[in-house]
Parts: structure tokens; sequence; C-alpha cells
């Protein structure tokens, strides 16, 4: 794992370097003083962890989460006991370390973060080889069959994945759907379209029936769709 | 009345004496520079940069193991924030036990 610690004072950076070498599993490619310095580095290095002090003076370590888009895990560390719950409000803090911070507790901080990247690559594939897929429908997380999927439809901000028993509005792209899905029979007809290509029932110039739904099919899909079909 | 100890910091290097030494090194640096600064900004009534300075120095009271004194600078540099310096005294007396500590 690759990280960098961005905190102004040099005895708490001087502990963190130590601990990250004394584990053997974290490689410290840089410190900072400042975390505008910080931001100049990550928009041309990519790395895995941060350990970001909370309390710096001009820009402090929430200034830096909410400058930076693509933030990778954020470890924070402070010296102050009472910032815990408006920390873990950051979806990429993964945990919060109270300074001065020993090497049993930097341990165990190290062991839940590859416990999550554990859960993060097992849980997506589970996702892609299961029958089954979750998705949230009005707080609950709703259990569908794939293979009962039909037909998806594009919304705007939302998703209609349409199903034999019921149709269900989901606040998700067809991009990330698409990727929890089977490529064997699921295919992007259209910008706006996923098609079960089991439930073809004919096609036609440019469009495709499903069920009682006519889908069109783009120009440059159409060839990738004869391709998947069984052509006689 | 606590006094300052390594206990804390050996915790923290484990055997590792140059660690130690490192760490020791930078406190004997920063600490009277900090101290230098907090007092010069609480004389000019600069609050906000004086609990700035109480955050820095807190990490070192902490560092040497004064568990009182750590709460009491959590709690002063709360204070200065509202421009209330009444814990100046007893901070200012932990500073200057641990410059005599540091051997500075």
């Amino acid at each position: 794992m690759k990280c960098i610690i961005i905190d102004d004072d040099k005895t708490a950076r001087l502990i963190i370097k130590n601990h990250c070498i004394q584990t053997k599993k974290i490689v410290v490619l840089e410190e900072f003083s400042s975390a505008i310095e910080a931001i100049k580095y990550l928009n041309t290095t990519k790395v895995d962890l941060v350990y970001l002090d909370i309390h710096m003076p001009t820009f402090s370590g929430f200034d830096f989460i909410e400058t930076l888009k693509d933030l990778p895990k954020i470890v924070l560390t402070t010296s102050d006991k009472s910032l815990a719950i408006e920390a873990f409000e950051y979806k990429s803090v993964v945990d919060y370390l109270l300074k001065p911070i020993t090497q049993d507790r930097f341990n165990k901080s190290l062991e839940k973060i590859e416990a999550l990247d554990y859960k993060k690559n097992t849980a997506s594939d589970i996702n892609v080889n299961s029958e089954f897929l979750f998705v949230s429908v009005d707080k609950r997380l709703v259990k569908i069959n794939i293979s009962d999927i039909y037909l998806i439809e594009a919304k705007g901000d939302y998703i209609n994945i349409k199903t034999d028993q019921k149709n269900y509005i989901v606040h998700a792209t067809l991009k990330k759907i698409a990727e929890k899905l089977p490529a064997s029979h699921f295919f992007k007809a259209h910008r706006s379209f996923i098609i079960n290509t089991n439930e073809i029932i004919d096609i036609e110039d440019n469009t495709v029936l499903i069920r009682k739904d006519v889908i069109p099919v783009s120009r440059s899909n159409k060839s990738l769709l004869m391709n998947k079909l069984n052509l006689l | 009345m606590e006094q300052p100890n390594l206990s804390f910091i050996k915790e923290i290097t484990g055997n590792d004496n140059q660690f130690q030494e490192s760490i020791l090194l930078i406190l004997k640096k920063e600490f009277p520079e900090e101290k230098e600064a907090y007092l010069k900004n609480i004389s000019a009534l600069n609050f906000k940069a004086a609990a700035d300075d109480v955050h820095k120095l807190k990490h070192k009271i902490c560092l040497l193991n004064l568990s009182i004194g750590c709460e009491l600078a959590t709690q002063y540099e709360k204070d200065l924030k509202k421009e209330n310096i009444e814990l100046h005294k007893e901070f200012v007396q932990i500073l200057n036990k641990i410059h005599v500590y540091l051997n500075i």
C-alpha cells in the first residue's frame, strides 16, 4: 500500500512514518506539513492511503477532503476526540486515530483497512457471479432474481428495472448495473436500454421486440447484437 | 503533581532507541519555538493564533505522558477560541515543567 502523511507537526509525521516502516506493508511516498502541497502532489501521483491531520493552520484536513475530487482512503489523525462524528461523515474516511498514536493502535487500523479492501473485492465478485441482485428501493434493499430481468431503461438519474413480477425504479446508472449483470445474456442495445437477449421476440431494422416493448438498437450496436444471437 | 517522562514515547517507539532519539530531538527543537510563539500571541491577545499554538503544544504535552496536562490543554484550546484565558497560568506552569525536563 502506498501512502502519504499530512501533518504540520513533525513529531506526528515521524511517528506515523516509523509505524508504517514497522508494519512493512505501507510505503510512505511523501510527507507534507501543508495540505495544499499534498493536493499538488496528488494531482500527479496516485496513492492508496492518506494519513491526514485535521487541525492544521489555514487549510484543515476537512478542507483537504472537500477539495479533492478523487479521494483515496483517508485515516484521520488528531488529538481532538470531539471531531470523530464529523470525520465519519466523509465516505473516504476509514479510520480516526487519536494522537499520539501507538504502534498497536496503528496496526489495528491497518488491519481494519485491509479487511475493508478484502470485503470490497469479494463483494464485487459475489455480485457479478450471483443469481441475484440487491437494489435499494425506498431505503430497502430488494432482492431481484437476475434471470427475471428482461429490460432496463435509463430515466435521468434513475433506471427502471423491468422483471416478470414488477418494475423497480432505482437511483443508479446503466453503466453501474451493467457491471453486475452477466454479459452472456445482457446487452446494451442503446444508450438508454439494456436488454436480456433471452427475451428477444423479434428484430426488425433497428428495433428489437422484448415482450411488449419495442426497443431501439443503436446502429453501432446492431452488428454486436447479431453476433450474440444464434443465427441460422 | 504529574511530571514529564518518557514512558509514553518508549511505548510508541518500542525498543528503537534511534527512533526515540529522533522524537526527542524534534521536541527539543520545536518546543521552545512553539512556547515562544504562544507567549507572544497571548501577550498580543491574538486568541485564535494562541489556540493554534496550544493545539500544537498539546501533542508534545501528551507525548511526555502528562495526561492531566493534556486534558487541561484540550480545555484551554477550546476556551481560547472563546477568548477565555483563565487557564493561562496553569498552562504556562506545564510548559515550564517541560522546558526544565527537556533541559533546553
